[in-house]
């Protein structure tokens, strides 16, 4: 049965192919249906296909399927071909398992909207540019599901477009990734010019076989992770992913949560050989995580808008990850990727089922209280804050503490301190958003609160199986005090991710590195607790206290503003000079100059055209003689 | 017996004369006349091969050019006819529709 995992991605392909020509005369019923069942086969597939990787062995990994020949230039040919291997195997169950509970929720969330077929189109090409992305067997392939997964965010964060402010985050989403993809598709031209192949496995070998030197494996290792970079927005190109909020939520819940931003992990992971050869690289990757982790959760202190908070908290997540990666640990990364991916999704699912109550309120100051309104919005939210602030025994403690405790073993002490104040801050802004949001006093608007409902169960039901997720998900990935042999994750990963990058740490030390992020987790909300609900003055005490602090985090360290003026302006202005002196002067004045040459000539000309039928028959007469006079003489 | 030249001589003439009659004339009737008479003068000249080489070609063609002139000189006056509905002449001069 595995041999059918090709067809994963292609599903959703079809299913959106079909909605795309004949989306407008179907059903809502129909079209919601078939844009699940799609989502859904790809998901029974990929689990199926997980179970006969099982049974196979190791040596057989990866299974590869080629379908055609696409790029084929002298020596150098690229197949249509896509892999599966434990990592594929996880992040296609990943995608496609929380895909299909969100193509599920937004069937209530999208209900009353006029543009359902579109977006369900998108949503299911999403998919498929996605699940191709971690299943090409190529780089280049990967990098068209890598492009893919762009235009769709592209499309779903402008859905909108009606609105200006949509349609331009879309834009900026669009045009800040493609900085990151020029580094990309120069790592790719490396890899062409110097390994000659573009398959994973034929990369991998030249890597581990020594016919990489490591300054070459730098470079291509850095260029590869600028376009993870602005995938994952990462410091500096994380400005985009904030701003992509303006789509629908289920869409921030997939695209700009669980599945796309996670690209670049998945990248750094699927060359983890090249990121372990060059130790600068790997070092820049978990540099670079460290510091967007801290960074992003000290702006998401201060947002009021529900759903930026949640961004910012996505960037700094990612962060997390990308320390994972950077000290070696990839199976960690990678275990934070899935444990992410269904917390993150439920909060932002119930942070959509909290607007959906409120008629589209974003604004936290506008709630307060909600706890008693919405029964099981609130259990779900407060399930999906526990797991992310890292408390013990639900996903997020598992997999934070496993990269934590990797970054302490691989003695890197600064990262390891950045990631425990990370956590701190992520515990804290997590339990100010519970806090503002679900308790303390209400602060609603009159007519929102007319309408105050709890959502249907199309989308509640959702909720309740990420919740469950998101308790339960760590328990695959259990750290070593507890047993060797309990993390069932990294052994299955191994075949991917050589061991050996993972240094083991005496019991008592890890033990009291879990009792640290424990601490850590549990101060961050008491700290909240202390902030937002028994001392409600305390924020506006420090405010006054630290003002310039407050702003600078609440502009977001004016990073827009200052990218605005350094980047965009020139750039615009740049253009303007050129438009008016090149566009207006050269160009047009070639064209219209061109215009009026032709013009010119057509007017003397048309004065042989007299319209009188002697001066013609004359002309014809003198033809005549001149052909005449010609064959006579 | 009339020898052949005198035929291709007439032929020539009647020609040459349809060409200035189409020059010099001005309303539209004659110059459809001198057309004619130029036309006519091919045929002449056709019936003089026909004769000269002893084949019975030219005469055939003949046949079908008179056939076909006919036709021609209905429809030619018909338009005549109907441009001077429309224009109340038929000076060849004042009809200049496609000056450019």
């Amino acid at each position: 049965m595995t041999e059918i995992f090709w067809l994963i991605p292609f599903l959703p392909l079809l299913s959106s192919f079909i909605l795309a020509i004949f989306g407008r005369t179907l059903p809502k019923k129909y079209i919601s249906f078939q844009a699940c069942l799609a989502v859904f086969a790809s998901f029974i597939i990929s689990v199926i296909s997980f179970f006969g990787l099982l049974k196979i062995s190791q040596e057989s990994y990866p299974l590869i399927k080629s379908l055609f020949t696409w790029i084929a230039s002298g020596s150098f040919t690229i197949n249509f071909s896509l892999q599966f291997d434990p990592l594929s195997a996880v992040m296609a169950m990943v995608v496609s398992g929380v895909g299909f509970i969100i193509h599920v929720y937004s069937v209530g969330y999208m209900d009353k909207d006029k543009g359902y077929s579109r977006y369900f189109t998108y949503l299911n090409l999403f998919t498929f540019a996605m699940l191709l992305l971690v299943m090409s067997s190529n780089i280049v392939l990967m990098f068209v599901g890598w492009e893919g997964v762009g235009l769709c965010s592209y499309l779903l964060i402008g859905f909108w477009f009606e609105k200006d402010s949509a349609a331009n985050a879309g834009k900026k989403a669009f045009i800040v990734t493609r900085i990151g993809d020029l580094g990309f598709l120069l790592g790719i031209f490396f890899i062409f010019v110097h390994i000659g192949s573009a398959e994973f496995t034929a990369i991998n070998q030249a890597i581990s076989g020594g016919a990489v030197t490591q300054g070459l494996a730098t470079l291509i290792a850095l260029l590869l992770f600028m376009g993870a970079v602005g995938k994952s927005a990462q410091i500096p190109l994380y400005v985009w992913l904030p701003d992509a909020m303006e789509g629908p939520t289920p869409v921030s819940a997939l695209i700009h949560a669980a599945t796309m931003v996670t690209a670049g992990v998945y990248m750094v992971c699927r060359m983890n050989l090249l990121y372990t050869l060059s130790g600068t690289a790997a070092l820049v990757v978990g540099v670079i995580g460290a510091v967007t982790a801290v960074y992003a959760a000290t702006m998401a202190l201060t947002q009021n808008d529900i759903k930026r908070v949640l961004a910012y908290s996505t960037i700094s997540q990612i962060g997390y990850m990308f320390i994972g990666c950077g000290v070696g640990a990839y199976s960690a990364g990678m275990f934070h990727l899935y444990t992410h991916a269904f917390f993150k999704s439920l909060l932002f699912l119930s942070a959509g089922s909290v607007m959906h109550a409120l008629s589209g309120e974003l604004d936290m100051r506008k709630m307060g209280g909600l706890r008693k309104y919405l029964p099981f919005t609130y259990p779900a939210f407060l399930i999906g804050a526990i797991a992310i602030a890292g408390v013990p025994f639900l996903s997020g403690f598992f997999s934070k503490d496993a990269i934590l405790t990797q970054a302490f073993a691989n003695k890197q002490y600064f990262i390891w301190i950045l990631g425990v104040l990370g956590a701190i801050l992520t515990a804290f802004y997590m339990f100010r958003l519970i806090f503002l949001t679900f308790q303390g006093e209400e602060r609603l608007e009159p007519e929102a609160k007319e309408h105050l409902h709890e959502s249907p169960p199309v989308m509640t039901i959702p909720l309740g199986i990420l919740a469950f997720f998101s308790i339960i998900a760590g328990f695959i990935g259990v750290p070593a005090v507890f047993g060797e042999k309990l993390n069932w994750f990294n052994k299955f990963l191994e075949p991917v991710m050589r061991p050996g990058h993972e240094v083991h740490l005496s019991i008592q030390t890890e033990w009291l590195l879990i009792i640290i992020s424990v601490a850590v987790a549990l101060f961050g909300i008491y700290l909240a607790y202390i902030f937002y609900i028994k001392k409600p003055q305390t924020p506006h005490q420090l405010n006054a206290k630290f003002p310039y602090v407050y702003k600078l985090l609440y502009n977001k360290y004016y990073v827009d503003e200052i990218y605005n003026a350094v980047f965009v302006k020139p750039v615009v202005r740049g253009s303007e000079i050129v438009y008016d002196n090149f566009d207006l002067k050269v160009i047009d004045g070639a064209v219209n100059g061109s215009a009026s040459v032709t013009g010119l000539s057509g007017k003397i000309l048309s004065y042989l055209q007299t319209g009188l039928i002697k001066d013609y028959a004359l002309v014809f007469l003198f033809g005549v003689i001149l052909f005449l006079g010609y064959l006579l003489f | 017996m009339i020898p052949g030249s005198y035929f291709f001589i007439l032929s020539v003439i009647l020609f040459i004369l349809g060409v200035i009659a189409f020059f010099v004339k001005r309303d539209l009737i004659t110059q459809f006349l001198s057309i004619e008479v130029m036309l006519n003068a091919g045929n002449l000249a056709f019936i003089a091969f026909a004769r000269a080489l002893n084949s019975l070609h030219g005469q055939v063609i003949v046949f079908f050019i008179i056939t076909v002139a006919a036709a021609e000189a209905a429809v030619g006056l018909a338009i005549i006819l109907l441009i001077f509905r429309q224009k109340k002449t038929i000076k060849s001069e004042d009809m200049n529709l496609m000056k450019g």
